[in-house]
């Protein structure tokens, strides 16, 4: 127990004075919600756009001014002709215009009929479904407004309701999705990096000609990283609830259970990598493209699995990750309990099995 | 029981590494593995502190076996790989006490043991390991070999890159090392440290040449030895190379070590030989062969 406490405190040492990984350590988890959260997001806020009003009176007016008071669009300016549409687009200012026709007032009353056009600056198409989504939604609306008082034979009405995440906010989309890539990254490309570099150094060599149990070696230098996860674990959460007002609605004792296990199963994936990988530039080669790409294509964090093609639905399913933001999904935002990630936390445990199995299967005692 | 190794054989994918080497190391003696780089010297360090399995063969290190038995092997040798094998970024006390607790004991405990070579370190024992000099990164690596009082204990090539005083004073410890009661087998790559050792083995290819005394090895030289000196170095070695009765000519420091087919060798005849070719000052004196003579003459 000594020399293990002894080869702990060693690794730590080596962790402390490297001032580079300290600070990616430490620092990306905090940059990367920052990013996820403020800078990369799906929602449209404030998005300018210009109209073109034919008819210029009191229905297209008050249209005008419903969608300058929400707060998604902010009208940039009013043009005058057709052909100067093609000319803000080209500007890149404007991201949608809006058409009203001519003698918009007099045929809504007339002929119960009056069209307006949006144009959307489709070279980013998401945004440009989100821009005409929100536009119909506010034009809608208007419509039951003036249609207050007339009754309409025949209606549905939809009522939405967005379950878990009311405002549809990306960042809690995103939080569960970073971590997962944050405790990924840190355990196993980190514990992968550790271990190739005593085989790099040639201190390997004098660890294999001691006393210590290969099985300490690798606990030895798991350890320090499964505390540094925890701590990166805990920074996100905390960042995400008190920056984010992202709410955790199940148990923060069970959130903490399932990521100190995901923790577990990245660290195994990393000695299993130490294990094949002879340097530490294999290593952290085999860490990005074989586990970061991955994680972030294929777990469901950005690209829904269910719309992907079969061959990588499949494949999908081997991806750790994948479980894992089900589970935090679950937990933070359903606030469910084990009783309904019993399933996705089998299959982790199952998965950190194996990945030790095969890595005490392939781990060498000696040099060849 | 120091070190016994029969006919081991090791090749990798295209070199044969070592080729049936058989030799056997007393306890207690110092013990020199003397050959140039590619001999195969690291390859059987590393059989002999169970790191690589022989292809054929069996070896044992103070009567443990190095398949068999190679936790205790590991639990009591002591092993300085051929590269500087410490941590860099861990300080020199850092890095000794390391050593210690993974092997189970204390500095405190075996201090006597390093004393000697640890004093000189001492003073930089906070800096790190990366930052020290060569001659005081082997000082470290060779006592956080000794911390735990190992029964045998490998160097490998401990002075290569090593300054000359340093390199003295590194087999100095050795020596001291040795009254302890410790095996040591040391490689390198330098003749003069051979004529250290107890005995020493030369190889090269794989192959052991000869095991002996370094006072014994020189016997097997099987010709007179002369030193050969004149004004041009450059000529006198190209002459002498031309020379139709030669046997060897190697340069050696500031003279050259000639050796005539002949056994009624006369140095007059190449005394004059040589003056006639227009070399001037020539002096030819009998000399000793040397371990290094010994060598050349015997990887032939």
């Amino acid at each position: 127990m000594k020399r293990f406490i002894g080869f702990i405190k060693k690794e730590f040492y080596h962790i402390f004075r490297d001032k580079r990984s300290l600070f990616i350590l430490f620092g990306m988890p905090v940059a990367q919600i920052m990013l996820f959260g403020f800078a990369i997001t799906n929602e449209i806020n404030n998005v300018d756009i210009a109209i073109l009003d034919h008819s210029k009176d009191t229905y297209t007016q008050e249209i005008i001014n419903k969608i300058s008071a929400s707060k998604y669009f902010s009208v940039q300016q009013y043009i005058a002709n057709e052909s100067s549409i093609e000319s803000v687009f080209k500007k890149g200012k404007v991201k949608a215009v809006l058409v009203f026709e001519n003698d918009f007032s007099k045929k809504l009353i007339k002929e119960n009929l009056a069209k307006v056009q949006i144009i959307t600056d489709a070279t980013d198409p998401n945004t440009a479904q989100t821009i005409s989504n929100y536009t119909n939604a506010i034009l809608q609306n208007y419509q039951k407004e003036l249609n207050k008082n007339v009754e309409t034979p025949y209606q549905i009405i939809t009522q939405t309701h967005m379950n878990y995440n009311p405002e549809l906010k990306s960042v809690f989309m995103f939080v569960p999705g970073v971590m997962t890539i944050i405790l990924m990254l840190v355990s196993a490309m980190m514990t992968s990096i550790s271990i190739t570099r005593e085989k790099e150094l040639g201190t390997m060599e004098i660890l294999l000609v001691s006393p210590l149990k290969p099985i300490q070696v690798i606990i030895g230098k798991v350890v320090p990283y499964i505390f540094l996860s925890v701590i990166n674990a805990i920074v996100i959460v905390l960042l995400s609830i008190f920056i984010f007002k992202m709410p955790v609605q199940g148990s923060l004792f069970l959130l903490g259970i399932e990521s100190v296990l995901f923790i577990i199963t990245s660290l195994s994936l990393g000695i299993l990598i130490s294990t094949i990988s002879a340097t530490q530039q294999t290593a952290m080669m085999i860490s990005l493209m074989g586990l970061m790409l991955p994680t972030i294509l294929l777990s469901g964090f950005i690209f829904p699995i269910a719309s992907m093609p079969l061959p990588l639905q499949i494949i999908s399913n081997i991806i750790p990750a994948r479980w894992f933001i089900i589970i935090l999904k679950g937990i933070m935002l359903k606030g469910v309990g084990l009783l309904f990630i019993w399933k996705e936390t089998l299959i982790l445990i199952g998965m950190t099995l194996f990945f030790i199995g095969l890595s005490i299967k392939k781990y060498k005692i000696r040099l060849e | 029981m120091g070190i016994s190794v029969k006919h081991i054989s090791k090749s990798y994918k295209k070199v044969n590494a070592l080729k049936g080497i058989s030799f056997e190391v007393k306890p207690g003696e110092l013990f020199g593995l003397i050959g140039p780089d590619g001999a195969g010297k690291t390859t059987l360090f590393r059989i002999l502190t169970t790191l690589l399995f022989a292809d054929q063969g069996t070896a044992s290190v103070s009567g443990y076996d190095v398949v068999k038995d190679y936790k205790s092997i590991r639990n009591s040798v002591g092993y300085m790989p051929g590269r500087f094998s410490l941590y860099q970024d861990l300080t020199v006390a850092e890095n000794l006490e390391f050593f210690a607790t993974i092997f189970g004991t204390t500095v405190k405990e075996n201090y006597d043991l390093i004393k000697d070579i640890y004093i000189q370190i001492e003073p930089f024992k906070n800096r790190r390991a990366g930052k020290l000099s060569g001659g005081m990164k082997q000082k470290l690596a060779l006592s956080c070999a000794l911390i735990h009082k190992p029964k045998v204990l490998f160097l490998d090539e401990p002075t290569t890159g090593v300054d000359p005083v340093s390199r003295k004073e590194f087999w100095d410890m050795l020596k001291r090392l040795q009254q302890t009661g410790i095996t040591i087998l040391v490689s390198t790559p330098y003749m003069d440290e051979a004529a250290l050792c107890d005995r020493i083995a030369l190889i090269q290819d794989g192959k052991i040449l000869q095991i002996d005394t370094p006072q014994g090895i020189v016997k097997h030289y099987p010709k007179k030895i002369f030193n050969v000196q004149a004004d041009n170095m450059y000529e006198l070695i190209n002459l002498l190379k031309d020379y139709a009765h030669q046997y060897s000519v190697y340069p050696f420091g500031e003279f050259v070590h000639y050796s005539d087919k002949r056994a009624d060798f006369n140095t007059a005849d190449l005394q004059s030989y040589l003056t006639e070719k227009g070399l001037k000052d020539i002096a030819i004196e009998t000399t000793k062969a040397t371990i290094e003579d010994t060598f050349m003459e015997l990887a032939k």
